[in-house]
């Protein structure tokens, strides 16, 4: 099977090591025999929706997050009609910020949002830099940890009712107090985590390939083949514990 | 001397001692956080005492290498105050001339993230801003942060303070616009331009309208020839070039060396592009404070590699080469001399995440690794994360079997050594922490002198 994986920003948001969550996202597929098709969407392409059953908005400095900003908010609609059409997302520090309603820089400078994620961001004095670990239920029963790395002037509050990626259990998180980290809607995934996320946890991977997987199909998500994964589990594991001695200090 | 600074003195050497002997350290920065704790004045007074004033060097990149060459062009006939060994915070920067008592001149290499406030004290009459590349951004912040930061550091300086920047970097460049005198270095050779900008690019939008550029030349990360199609935000007259390049493998380097002064040929005895870059700052730089044409040519021919950066270390029969990795931009050139030279077999590859080598390890990801593991045999990834480098280098094409995975750096070592042939040299790819503490396994075992006593 073919997936269709539209990149937004690649020349733009990329600051950390985003293109590991992509090659990831290719290997994996690959091991189960699907294709990867990576496209690059960025300043002033068309972004159709339903030409892509993933995304991914990667991160950027704040410079290059104000370059973007203005196109992605145009961009908007369409983001939203392919998740509400069930493609996969993943969007990933400032790409999470950018596809909630807004951001409000240190300095001023507002920043237009997608309004995907029902959350706003504001930039806070001081940042929030370390190791996180979150434990996340994305499907009923099923809960997992995510070890990552947060790096973020923004506060992000979500909204009543609206669904935190995960819990955490170590690190600052969203905006350092709620407790919490991240936003879903629908099969669409934001994070402050980087790492970058996905090759330490791989079944976040997985899940959203699964998913983009059903939008190609039109069918259910499907059971992925298990891999070994030794590598990815020592290197899950020394994060973690990083995230535990040492994350959510300032 | 005032009686107090000379009791302050006193105690701090005293503390030099006391670190030494305690084996904490090799006391290059204790002296200088009790100074700084007993008079954070007594560094602007130490300063002031040099006759020459002094010289400070900051980048992301090259500044211990940079400022190692200007030292050895300096060196035979100043008595310098030189922070050899790298230690680039204030309190470094307080140990350093504390320690030179009777130095004339102090050149001192500083942190970015510490130049405003070494810069507020020492009150250099000339500084190097050599380039910008994203580095440890748990650390320094973004790299627009750092350059504001350096801007308020000149703006707060003297107009008669010599500027010496690097025109090929966009944003450093920039900084010497508005100051007249200021001298430019940068490369000039196109054939030897990258065929396109590297992934970790870093600024390739135009600082002042925020198109992309044109680059009629990239030579190492976003450093060469650009131009700005929207506003014309260029590239500015260079004033020290390197043109005519030709690098010999692992071994050395050649080019002609373009100064104000004249025109001449170096063969630099360090291998790489970036460390041209190295050579042409510290030309610059050493310029600036008078050294002439033959001075400058005869101090980097002679040149021998600072610490840890393309180091070569005997062991007994066989020998190590540390090339120290700590950011994208630092690594692809490692990345890229090795490959030139004829990749080596093996590897033993250390990565830490202390706060000193960055504490966000996602930097390994946006390295090119892939052209140096295609041709890697055996890659023996060890230090604090060990697990995660192996796993990109599997994604660097690496397959499992090649891999030893070996958090334990004396034990790697110690099998990097048993892989190696007699008479072969194991290439040895540490961060920061990881450099620290392979040397002091190798001077445990005898093999090198410990690094306060040298050079």
């Amino acid at each position: 099977m073919r997936i269709r994986v539209g990149h937004l920003y690649p020349d733009y948001l990329n600051i950390y090591a985003d293109r590991g969550n992509i090659a990831v996202f290719a290997r994996r597929a690959a091991l189960r025999g699907h294709e990867l098709d990576v496209s690059g969407v960025s300043v002033g392409d068309e972004l159709r929706p339903g030409e892509h059953d993933l995304l991914y908005v990667g991160g950027g400095q704040d410079r290059e997050q104000l370059l973007v900003a203005p196109d992605l908010a145009a961009k908007g609609a369409a983001v939203q009609e392919a998740v509400a059409g069930g493609a996969a997302l993943l969007a990933v520090c400032g790409g999470y910020q950018l596809l909630g309603r807004g951001y409000l820089g240190f300095h001023g400078e507002d920043m237009p949002g997608v309004g995907l994620f029902p959350h706003e961001t504001v930039a806070g004095d001081r940042r929030m830099i370390g190791d996180v670990l979150l434990e996340c239920e994305l499907e009923p029963g099923e809960r997992k940890t995510l070890a990552g790395f947060e790096n973020h002037a923004g506060r992000t509050r979500l909204d009543a009712g609206a669904e935190p990626l995960g819990r955490v259990l170590a690190g600052f998180g969203n905006d350092g107090e709620s407790g919490y980290e991240g936003c879903r809607v629908d099969h669409a995934v934001g994070t402050y985590l980087h790492g970058p996320l996905l090759p330490r946890n791989p079944w976040l991977a997985d899940w959203l390939l699964s998913q983009a997987l059903a939008h190609a199909t039109g069918g259910e998500p499907p059971e992925l083949e298990p891999l070994p994964d030794e590598l990815e589990a020592q290197a899950h594991a020394v994060s973690a514990q990083r995230a535990r001695d040492r994350g959510g200090r300032f | 001397m005032s009686a107090r600074l000379a009791v302050e003195t006193l105690a701090a050497r005293a503390a030099a001692r006391l670190s030494r002997l305690a084996r904490t350290g090799g006391g290059t920065t204790i002296p200088g956080k009790l100074l700084w704790k007993l008079d954070p004045g007594a560094i602007d007074a130490l300063a002031a005492r040099l006759p020459q004033g002094a010289a400070l060097v900051s980048a992301t990149n090259g500044k211990t290498t940079t400022t190692a060459m200007v030292a050895a062009i300096l060196g035979p006939r100043t008595r310098l105050a030189w922070n050899h060994s790298g230690a680039n915070l204030v309190s470094g920067v307080a140990s350093t001339l504390l320690a030179q008592r009777d130095a004339e001149l102090g050149l001192l290499e500083v942190d970015e993230g510490a130049l405003v406030e070494v810069a507020r004290r020492v009150r250099p009459r000339a500084l190097l801003l050599g380039n910008l590349f994203r580095d440890q951004l748990d650390r320094y912040g973004e790299l627009e942060l750092v350059a504001g930061r350096w801007r308020a550091t000149l703006a707060a300086l003297p107009d008669d303070t010599a500027l010496v920047v690097n025109g090929d970097d966009p944003q450093v460049g920039d900084l010497g616009r508005d100051r007249p005198g200021t001298l430019a270095f940068g490369l000039d050779d196109p054939s030897r331009a990258l065929p396109a900008l590297p992934h970790a690019a870093d600024s390739r939008h135009c600082v002042r309208c925020g198109r992309p550029y044109d680059f009629a030349a990239a030579y190492v990360g976003h450093l060469g020839d650009y131009r700005c199609p929207a506003c014309g935000h260029a590239r500015p007259q260079l004033d020290v070039v390197a043109r005519d390049i030709e690098l010999h493998g692992l071994d050395s380097a050649s080019f002609e060396l373009v100064l104000p002064a004249g025109t001449v040929r170096v063969r630099l005895p360090l291998p790489g592009l970036y460390n041209i870059y190295n050579a042409v700052g510290a030309a610059a730089l050493a310029h600036s404070l008078g050294a002439s044409l033959d001075e400058i040519r005869t101090g980097l021919e002679g040149f021998g590699a600072a610490f840890g950066r393309f180091e070569r270390i005997v062991a007994g029969d066989k020998s190590l080469l540390v090339l120290l990795v700590k950011n994208p931009a630092g690594a692809n050139e490692v990345v890229r001399t090795l490959v030139e030279g004829g990749a080596p077999p093996l590897l033993l590859v250390a990565l830490n995440d202390a706060i000193a080598d960055g504490q966000d390890v996602s930097w390994i990801w946006d390295v090119d690794l892939e052209p140096l593991l295609e041709r890697t045999e055996r890659l023996i990834a060890s230090g604090g994360r060990a697990a995660e480098l192996a796993l990109r280098c599997t994604y660097g094409g690496l397959v499992e079997e090649a891999l030893e995975v070996e958090p334990d750096l004396a034990r790697a070592l110690r099998r990097g050594l048993e892989l190696t042939p007699p008479g072969g040299e194991l290439v040895v790819l540490p961060t920061y922490t990881a450099m620290l503490a392979l040397r002091d396994l190798v001077t445990e075992q005898g093999l090198v002198r410990p690094y306060w006593e040298s050079p």
